[in-house]
């Protein structure tokens, strides 16, 4: 397969008031076509930082992002993102929100009727057709996640960026989520890159796992390829001895070659690390507010 | 008062605890403390009152001012019946004029007397609304472009700061000279006295609205900016789609504190410009130093407070059937 998305050799660095901090260090990743990469680490590793540059939302110190031939410079509907706590406007409804997406991505080229089908179809592949009159604050955490999902798939990105997409939810909901995306992945053929904290969730969706190396100068610390046949099952694969290799691999990576030794607890609940800003480090994220 | 106390004893007699207690106390908080607050105001009221003795005799107590309460009244009904008289008169007499000279051309003058406590009432809610709306106008478009530009921010802030705390007072005499000099059309569409209000009332309400919406813009969640980028929408696509939506409850907070000032700021303005509403009627009744006006005044400081409360209410209603933020109280 072809290479769809040229993440090549990005250096991130972020000023700061004690000069610049760097985040990246020569990240270099060949995507193809189809294919579904994870992207795992600790918190402040520089995970959303790669995301947010291949979103275009970052623009690289060295480096640059090659997506079909032609290089990233700005955000667009081609590069879809999937945030972590979902971002629907909260003041439209499910629909709304995708027909906002949908108008500005096909406006010019689909008739109302067209649109509308679109929408509806988008939002039925993520199973929200039920419920996609009512406004976020009235549907659930897993709920509103799927109708971002289906904003996203409805821009019909070349490539779709899932930052942390399940992490805010719970454990069972989380579960269904997968299931649902994997399910939509195989249909569609969508090439996706996603951010989490779940080596379980890495290892059940991906056909690659990125790790990632503790920041500063973060980079891409060991490559692992998932091969396992889909669709796969994670009960059948739960007693499956390669699942559980895999699985071995990457939290030895995590735990024993790059655990930080200033903060040994790190192997508590996901969710909390979860509520650490996953980007160049707390102390970067605020100073960069300080200053919008 | 009385109603609570008998359903609630009525209950009590019922023999359900559980449903007596939460109703009990659901009438004691809404009805009976309300009531209990102002009984024991009025008796306070009542009673300092007549400890002060004034020039123009004792201090009005309640009694006094529900007395000229209903004396104002009066005043207006006689006033409109005057005017309905003066009218009849004027057409009785055109017409008779018109019976003898079909040529003549009748001539229609206004009715000219004062103007009661009632025309003062309207006069003022005419203004502090024209007001509030021309801040409005102002305020929100210069708000988010602030919010949305920190260069426009840095330039813009110091003058916002500067100005918001000029008291109306001071306004006022420029404000009055101003329009003296550039109003001068042969046959103006409003009097200058409005004119003169209603440019104060703008200038001292336009802060809490414009820093209110530069806040409200400048704090939009940073996901929503992204998803609009990740869009690309296009600069006023964004505006009207992202940026003013989410502002909406930041923008109606000042809107309210906003429309608080204006009332505050046109009592003022009436009172020290002569323009006519109720800052004037008080002025006029204090001038008039009657044995009635210190009651009438007082009657007009309860009418401003209640017309005040009003108008915030109506704010909040406002933003309650527009704004998506239904949490707003």
């Amino acid at each position: 397969m072809s290479v769809l998305l040229d993440i090549s050799h990005i250096d991130m660095e972020f000023p700061t008031p004690k000069g610049p901090f760097t985040a990246l260090r020569d990240v270099d990743l060949k995507i193809s076509q189809g294919e579904f990469v994870s992207l795992i680490g600790h918190s402040g590793c520089g995970k959303s930082t790669v995301l947010n540059v291949v979103a275009g939302l970052y623009q690289a110190t060295r480096g640059g992002v090659i997506l079909s031939g032609k290089e990233v410079t700005e955000p667009g509907p081609e590069r879809a993102v999937v945030f972590q706590n979902h971002s629907l406007l909260p003041w439209l409804t499910a629909y709304e929100n995708v027909e906002l997406a949908v108008k500005q991505v096909f406006g010019k080229n689909k008739s109302k009727a067209e649109m509308r089908e679109w929408i509806e179809h988008n939002l039925d592949l993520v199973h929200m057709s039920h419920a996609m009159h009512k406004r976020p604050d009235e549907i659930s955490g897993g709920m509103k996640q799927r109708v971002g999902i289906a904003r996203a798939l409805a821009m019909q990105p070349q490539v779709l960026l899932m930052d942390e997409p399940f992490g805010a939810l719970d454990a069972l909901t989380r579960a269904h989520m997968q299931d649902s995306l994997m399910e939509i992945q195989a249909e569609l053929n969508n090439t996706v890159i996603m951010i989490t904290h779940d080596v379980d969730e890495a290892v059940l969706l991906s056909d690659r796992i990125v790790m990632m190396t503790n920041g500063p100068a973060a980079t891409i610390g060991e490559i692992l390829e998932v091969d396992l046949e889909r669709p796969r099952h994670r009960l059948e694969l739960a007693d499956d001895p390669r699942y559980n290799q895999y699985r071995a691999k990457v939290l030895k990576f995590l735990h024993e070659r790059h655990s930080k030794p200033d903060v040994p607890t790190k192997k508590s609940t996901p969710a909390k690390s979860d509520a650490v800003p996953a980007h160049a480090g707390a102390d970067i994220k605020e100073t960069v507010d300080n200053a919008a | 008062m009385n109603t609570t106390t008998v359903i609630a004893t009525k209950f009590s007699s019922l023999k359900l605890p559980h449903l007596d207690a939460t109703l009990f106390s659901n009438a004691m908080r809404l009805v009976a403390l309300p009531v209990a607050g102002i009984l024991a105001f009025l008796l306070l009221w009542s009673v300092t009152a007549q400890n002060i003795d004034t020039s123009l005799g004792k201090f009005p107590g309640p009694a006094a001012v529900m007395e000229q309460f209903n004396a104002l009244y009066d005043e207006h009904q006689r006033s409109r019946e005057k005017e309905r008289a003066f009218y009849e008169r004027q057409e009785k007499r055109n017409a008779e004029r018109v019976a003898k000279d079909p040529n003549y051309q009748p001539k229609i003058r206004a009715y000219t007397g004062k103007e009661t406590f009632l025309d003062q009432i309207i006069t003022s809610l005419i203004t502090v609304m024209s007001g509030f709306l021309l801040a409005v106008a102002i305020a929100i478009p210069l708000g988010i472009a602030i919010g949305l530009s920190q260069a426009l921010n840095n330039a813009i802030n110091p003058i916002i700061q500067i100005f918001k705390p000029v008291s109306p007072l001071a306004w006022l005499p420029l404000v009055t000279m101003v329009v003296s000099a550039l109003y001068t059309s042969p046959d103006p569409l409003v009097a200058k006295s409005f004119l003169n209000s209603l440019i104060t009332v703008t200038l001292c309400c336009l802060w809490p609205m414009v820093i209110n919406t530069a806040v409200g813009v400048a704090g939009i969640d940073k996901d929503l900016v992204n998803v609009s980028k990740v869009l690309r929408l296009p600069a006023l696509r964004h505006v009207q789609k992202i940026v003013l939506p989410a502002s909406v409850p930041m923008i109606f907070t000042g809107m309210r504190l906003s429309l608080g000032v204006a009332w505050m700021v046109l009592i003022a303005a009436e009172m020290l410009a002569q323009n006519p509403g109720l800052g004037k009627f008080v002025w006029d009744e204090f001038q008039n130093g009657s044995s009635d006006s210190l009651a009438r005044i007082m009657a007009a400081v309860l009418v401003i407070g209640l017309i005040g409360f009003l108008l915030d209410r109506g704010m909040l209603a406002l933003q309650k059937l527009v704004s998506w933020d239904k949490a707003a109280n």
